[in-house]
């Protein structure tokens, strides 16, 4: 509760949420929200400019850019959500293993977490679509390989900071079991680190999907996807540019959001960044937090 | 420092052993049969089993696996990548001069984004809280959050075709490198000044600071002591820059047309050429460790308390 009074503080930050949940209604209540069928190729519209009918206009086939759009919230919010959900929650698993029991687990999961993240992101990205053919759920399936190391690690490093502490040694000597202690007494606190860096990951996997699909090696028509309307809208770039318009702005909108709810989580979640003295070093964490090959974009 | 370097780089040798396995065993991991991906690839009308069999002994991927690695390997440190399973090319003949290509894009745009990260972060850090800095960060907020293939798109729109000015694509003169460059810097500036003007400022609260200003130090001698300390946390994230614009610039080569690893690599992802996509992976993967490993090195050599690690 205290976090989301600490968010509610902030303007931005609560427009950001406002932002981001009313995409997830519409994304996951397309058929009843959009106006048309995506699909419905209509060729008397072609390039159509907008109306009361079509508010945005028509693309190449005629086809409702708004419905488009609506739909396009599917692949390019929704299923980016899931995949992050699942490589933090491996990440989170590994993590917790490798932060709580320390020793040899931590040394040979480290290792392997080590390896994984030698490898830049998006090439492995690339490599993993390489190899088992262009498609969302291919995309997705590399973004859980390639990012739950990367979530564990951060993870361990939240993990460990508290599993030292008074509290935890005191409830292990109490003969408190192991999972009673992480689910009570680690996983809240460490939840702060979490949702940070997962906020601040789905910025860099939007970016990405969607730049995979402008490709043409994400989703595949006659599905609407952002990026994939971007890069029909490519094909006509010069002669009808307005096309280009919505989506790019979508995109733009939504990943501003998640940017400046994962700063202002950061704010809200960490009582210690709260005093004004802690205040001017607020972006410094979120910096340091980031290593290097996080910095990768599409 | 010398022991730190030969330690350093030791410490490699097993991490590209096991990048270059995980990148042999990655190909193999697909569901397809290779024999079979290069049949359909010369477009070869039927494939018969008699055919995938002579294909398998042709290629060597009737050996058992272990030996096929070291065959692999082996070929690779001499530069031989197997052949284009599409043109029957040798790999290093088409990739040499792609990866030439996104190195001259990668070491120009690196060369922008640094400067330019380092100017605007010094100035914002300096004007903190005033409006320069605030819009400044409010405008790299925005251009981080738009995908960079977009900005191209409307920068050649714009450029290209309303004003007539610059090339849309290709990779002819030096006229060709603007947009492309620009687009690239713009998108990585917005994330790296924001680590410049941070490191700054938070340097500015250290004591040392408060000592060169009461003994009289001139405020421009001061903030070049701040630089100089904060660089050191930037040096390692600029060192990685430049590997990662180069993994990276697979979307801006596409819309720009640039002969260069991306858009070859995407070529062969939607041919399956697997030869290819192999090659890119490890490229990139060292290139990545290599880079690491440089700025593990700088950061010891500017650092000595760093070298204590090993």
């Amino acid at each position: 509760m205290r976090i989301l009074k600490n968010l509610s503080k902030d303007k931005l930050a609560m427009t950001s949420l406002v932002v981001i949940i009313v995409m997830i209604i519409a994304g996951i209540f397309a058929p009843l929200i959009a106006p048309h069928d995506p699909g419905q190729v209509n060729m008397k519209l072609r390039y159509a400019s907008s109306s009361w009918d079509y508010l945005l206009g028509n693309d190449h086939l005629g086809r409702c850019v708004l419905s488009r759009l609506i739909y396009g919230i599917r692949p390019s919010v929704l299923w980016v959500l899931v995949a992050l959900s699942l490589s933090v929650l491996i990440g989170a698993i590994v993590g917790f293993i490798a932060g709580y029991f320390k020793g040899k687990v931590d040394a040979w999961i480290m290792r392997v977490c080590d390896i994984m993240l030698s490898f830049p992101g998006y090439v492995m990205t690339l490599a993993v679509v390489g190899i088992l053919g262009a498609g969302l759920e291919n995309i997705l399936i590399a973004f859980v390989w390639m990012k739950w190391a990367w979530f564990a690690r951060v993870i361990r490093t939240s993990v460990m900071q508290f599993s030292d502490m008074d509290y935890v040694k005191f409830a292990k000597a109490s003969g408190t079991p192991n999972l009673r202690i992480i689910t009570k007494h680690i996983v809240p606190v460490t939840f702060a680190d979490i949702a940070v860096i997962a906020s601040g990951s789905m910025c860099s996997m939007m970016l990405q999907i969607s730049g995979l699909s402008f490709l043409g090696l994400g989703i595949q028509a006659p599905h609407a996807e952002w990026g994939m309307m971007l890069n029909e809208a490519r094909e006509v770039m010069f002669s009808r540019p307005e096309l280009m318009l919505a989506p790019g702005l979508a995109i733009v909108v939504v990943v501003s959001a998640f940017n400046f709810l994962s700063d202002a989580l950061q704010v809200a979640l960490d009582p210690k960044l709260m005093t004004s003295q802690g205040k001017s070093d607020k972006s410094y964490e979120s910096e340091v937090r980031k290593p290097a090959y996080e910095y990768s974009r599409g | 420092m010398g022991s730190y370097i030969v330690k350093r780089i030791l410490l490699t040798i097993p991490l590209l052993i096991i990048i270059s396995f995980i990148t042999f065993v990655l190909i193999n991991l697909s569901p397809l049969d290779p024999a079979v991906v290069v049949l359909q690839a010369q477009e070869v009308p039927q494939i018969t089993d008699e055919l995938i069999a002579q294909t398998n002994e042709a290629l060597g991927f009737d050996q058992p696996f272990m030996i096929q690695y070291a065959n692999w390997i082996m070929a690779v440190l001499q530069l031989d990548f197997g052949n284009s399973y599409v043109s029957g090319e040798p790999v290093w003949s088409l990739m040499g001069p792609a990866f030439m290509n996104t190195l001259k894009l990668t070491l120009v745009s690196s060369v922008f984004i640094i400067a330019l990260s380092i100017l605007l972060g010094v100035i914002c850090a300096m004007r903190e809280g005033k409006l320069l800095d605030r819009s400044v960060r409010g405008i790299s907020f925005f251009l981080t959050a738009m995908p960079s293939y977009w900005l191209a798109a409307i920068m050649i729109w714009y450029f290209s075709v309303k004003l007539d000015l610059l090339p849309t694509s290709g990779m002819d003169s030096y006229r060709s490198y603007i947009l492309p460059v620009i687009v690239i810097t713009v998108s990585y500036t917005g994330i790296y000044f924001r680590t410049v003007r941070s490191s700054m400022l938070s340097n500015m609260n250290e004591d040392y600071v408060l000592y060169a200003r009461a003994s009289g130090l001139s405020e421009k001698k001061v903030t070049l002591h701040i630089l100089k300390n904060s660089l050191q946390v930037a040096v390692s994230i600029f060192c990685m820059a430049i590997p990662i614009v180069l993994g990276s610039t697979v979307v801006i080569e596409n819309v720009f047309a640039w002969p260069g690893l991306g858009r070859l690599s995407v070529k062969s992802i939607l041919s399956r050429d697997f030869p290819i996509i192999q090659a890119y992976v490890l490229m990139l993967a060292v290139t990545f460790v290599l880079f690491n490993t440089l700025s593990d090195i700088i950061n010891a050599a500017m650092n000595p308390r760093l070298r204590k690690e090993f």
